[in-house]
């Protein structure tokens, strides 16, 4: 049994098919990359897998069960799997720890005291000690996306989603959020990324989706879906987003 | 050698400091004319003495402004208790009107029939209705007083405002915000107090200032239903000694109060304004 | 030739009597040569004027009115009506009307501003109870302990202040119709009104309220004298006080005052 498994994953906005039959495992401890065109579905994907988005059809199974049942509270679903966005999206009022802090206190009950040794750590980690009493407004681009990754970390999700997170970055600050990402996953997590960063994908990923029109066209490790592309499509793809 | 680039800048420095004396000059000229012409034509006009005793009377501005200051009082206390309230029955109303659960559909029913009849209706016939109203029904004294109903009259009005102006507020948080507070795990209820409800009140404060600084002339609607602030007093004098001077005085004392907040309002968007560039 | 001669007649007699005689006191002093312009409140009230219509003369100021107009030489059909607030009355500049009746009192004050005729009527302050307080004593120590509320813009406001000066501050409001409201809904007690005016209300508006006492009309301080109000130095002010002056020695204002506030007497005088 895989970590997550997606079967037939159908999401629309009104007339619009968005995911058109998902099918897809992501074994415990993989880092899986979606590529492929803007509105090809790869960002409302995981905002389905995290419950942001409602399905229109398909089951969605973390650990066997099955998430994506309509009239389940999503809370409990939230907590477990974390989530990075594109435009890092801190809460401008709170500095970087009091962002962090947040969720722990609030969904899990704990006090300042008992939460704030373990995030400190996490924020040392990543190499943040000297910023954490910072405003988002007084960091840069790829610190805030930095503390946007701790900020999930700190709920100890199961599992990762990523949505482009180094797309809004200036290409000086992408490379300090890869690293983070690596970190990661030497570490075991569970990580699915949509990205537009070819060369991170084929480095480090274990599996990698081509998306298009709302379907997974191809799948398989980097070596294959970037060296020999199967199908025409990822074909056309790649030469046009490796030139 | 001189670098030329700096030569340049001299020159548009030089050229710009003579454009700036040269606006000033033109500024304060067309200033004085203006004033002068206000202090020099006006009082040729035919009626200007009597305009004057009647209206900017120093004698009788001396002598009734000790009182009007007192009323004043009496306008400071509503609005005291008034604004607050206000605030927080604002936005309750406004979340009501938010509400999503479909269980709490007579509470969004009831928001939006609220912020329509209030805002709708004109305050003074509020205040009539509320203020003369329900003490007619037989309330015993003191909670029939035209304190409290006054007040209530002006609470709940104002509070349609305000409400619809933090709905705004609510509504100016970008919805990226509520998903990065949600996918963290974070309830509905959460969300709102800890990440949306400090952004959309924050945003909104100037729009709130404007609320308050119109609130603080609108308590003199009370007058009508009897208590004795500020405008009542001025009437009573107007009336006695036959002379529209106390009003310029209490339009003095509004002044004085009001015109500060003006000012730390049109501050708050100033900084608000460049905060968002 | 007779026919000529009459139609004649007829003619220098409707010459000299349409036109006001040079002889009158008036003529030329008025805001339209010929007309007498009379200002009165909106809406005009009981016992003053009747059904709120003071063309038809009928109400001790439109009676007044109109027996002043005849004493200075204007017919019935040259006298003209016009509504205006106080406020309209008192501020500077061009009036539009001859004189304006809504009781005024005649104040010091006033007078500095406008011009004032010579009182028509002295009326005793009356004191209106709501029914709450119709077991008050007509005595100043009662009083003092009442809710008073009055109308702000009236000579009631220094009667209570320092005449009655309640232990507790009065209420003040715009016009009668909101001191009535406050009445019926107890949030004051009493109320002062001139005599005349409180009668009709305690008999038509305030169910239960009573007229309990009245001032003695002759006290030094400040007795409520009502005179017809005009623009400062008005030339029209003599012929008017020489029309008062006529009417009442001739006893025909006292007739007046008879047959429209005649229910005065029985109400009892503040000790």
């Amino acid at each position: 049994m895989a970590k997550l498994e997606l079967r037939g994953v159908v999401k629309r906005f009104g007339d619009n098919t968005v995911c058109n039959g998902i099918n897809l495992d992501i074994e415990e401890g993989q880092m899986v990359c979606l590529i492929g065109a803007s509105g090809a579905g790869k960002s409302t994907l995981l905002r389905c897998i995290n419950l942001l988005e409602p399905t229109e059809d398909g089951e969605i199974f973390l650990d066997g069960e099955d998430i994506a049942v309509p009239g389940l509270d999503p809370q409990t679903v939230r907590a477990r799997i974390g989530m990075v966005f594109q435009s890092y999206n801190l809460f401008p009022h709170m500095t970087a720890l009091e962002n962090a802090m947040l969720a722990p206190r609030r969904v899990h009950g704990l006090t300042r005291e008992e939460v704030q040794p373990e995030i400190e750590a996490l924020f040392t980690r990543f190499g943040l000690a000297d910023r954490m009493q910072n405003y988002p407004d007084q960091l840069s681009g790829g610190q805030q996306q930095r503390v946007a990754i701790v900020r999930a970390l700190a709920m100890k999700p199961e599992v990762m989603l990523f949505d482009e997170i180094t797309s809004a970055l200036d290409p000086q600050l992408v490379g300090e959020v890869l690293d983070v990402l690596l970190q990661l996953k030497d570490q075991g997590m569970t990580m699915v990324l949509a990205t537009h960063e070819m060369g991170f994908a084929r480095e480090a990923a274990d599996k990698v989706c081509f998306l298009k029109d709302g379907r997974i066209v191809e799948e398989g490790p980097p070596d294959q879906v970037f060296g020999s592309p199967q199908r025409a499509e990822t074909k056309a793809f790649l030469e046009r987003a490796l030139k | 050698m001189a670098d030329p680039k700096a030569a340049g800048m001299t020159r548009r420095e030089r050229y710009e400091a003579d454009q700036r004396r040269r606006s000033l000059t033109v500024a304060a000229t067309s200033t004085v004319l203006v004033i002068a012409a206000i202090v020099i034509l006006v009082p040729l006009a035919p009626g200007w003495e009597k305009v004057q005793r009647s209206f900017f009377n120093g004698a009788v501005l001396a002598d009734t402004f000790p009182k009007l200051l007192d009323a004043f009082l009496i306008n400071v206390m509503i609005f005291a208790w008034c604004a607050p309230a206000i605030a927080v029955l604002g936005l309750l109303i406004a979340l009501a009107r938010d509400a999503k659960s479909p269980a709490l559909f007579p509470l969004r029913i009831f928001g939006a029939a609220f912020t329509d009849i209030f805002r709708g209706v004109p305050v003074i016939l509020t205040v009539y209705l509320i203020g003369f109203g329900i003490p007619g029904l037989g309330l015993p004294r003191p909670w029939n007083s035209p304190y409290i109903w006054g007040s209530l009259a002006l609470i709940l009005t104002y509070a349609a405002y305000v409400a619809e102006i933090f709905r705004s507020g609510i509504d100016s948080v970008h919805h990226s915000q509520r998903s990065a507070a949600l996918s963290l795990g974070l309830s509905e209820r959460q969300m709102m107090r800890d990440v949306v409800l400090p952004q959309a009140v924050r945003n909104v404060v100037p729009s709130q200032m404007n609320m308050l600084i119109a609130l603080q002339k609108d308590v003199s609607l009370l007058s009508f239903i009897g208590p004795v602030e500020i405008f009542r007093q001025a009437g009573v004098f107007k009336s006695l000694l036959a002379n529209f001077t106390p009003y310029v005085g209490a339009a003095i004392i509004f002044l004085i109060v009001t015109i500060p907040a003006t000012r730390y309002a049109d501050y708050l968007m100033a900084r608000q304004m460049r905060e968002r560039r | 030739m007779a026919k000529t001669i009459s139609l004649a007649a007829l003619a220098v007699a409707l010459t000299t009597t349409t036109a006001m005689a040079a002889g009158h006191c008036a003529a030329g002093k008025t805001l339209e040569d010929g007309k007498f312009t009379i200002a009165t409140g909106n809406p005009a009230y009981y016992p003053w004027v009747l059904d709120d219509a003071p063309e038809s003369g009928q109400g001790f100021e439109a009676a007044v009115a109109y027996a002043v107009a005849a004493e200075m030489g204007f017919a019935e059909e040259d006298v003209v009506w016009v509504r205006s607030s106080f406020d309209e009355a008192i501020q500077p500049g061009a009036k539009n009307f001859d004189v304006n009746m809504q009781q005024y009192s005649i104040t010091p004050e006033r007078d500095q501003v406008v011009d004032f005729s010579a009182p028509y009527y002295t009326a005793p302050m009356a004191v209106l109870v709501g029914p709450g307080a119709t077991e008050t004593e007509p005595t100043m120590a009662a009083l003092k302990s009442l809710k008073w509320g009055a109308v702000g813009t009236t000579t009631a406001v220094p009667k209570l202040t320092e005449t009655i000066q309640p232990d507790s501050d009065p209420l003040l409001y715009g016009d009668n119709a909101d001191v009535n409201a406050a009445l019926g809904a107890n949030q004051i007690d009493a109320a002062l009104f001139d005599l005349p005016t409180a009668l009709f209300l305690s008999a038509v508006m305030i169910e239960g309220s009573k007229v309990i006492g009245q001032f003695p009309p002759d006290e030094n301080d400040n007795p409520d004298h009502f005179g017809m109000l005009m623009e400062d130095g008005n030339p029209l002010k003599e012929c008017v006080d020489d029309a008062l002056a006529a009417l009442t020695e001739s006893g025909k204002l006292a007739e007046i005052e008879a047959q429209w506030l005649q229910d005065t007497t029985g109400v009892p005088l503040i000790k």
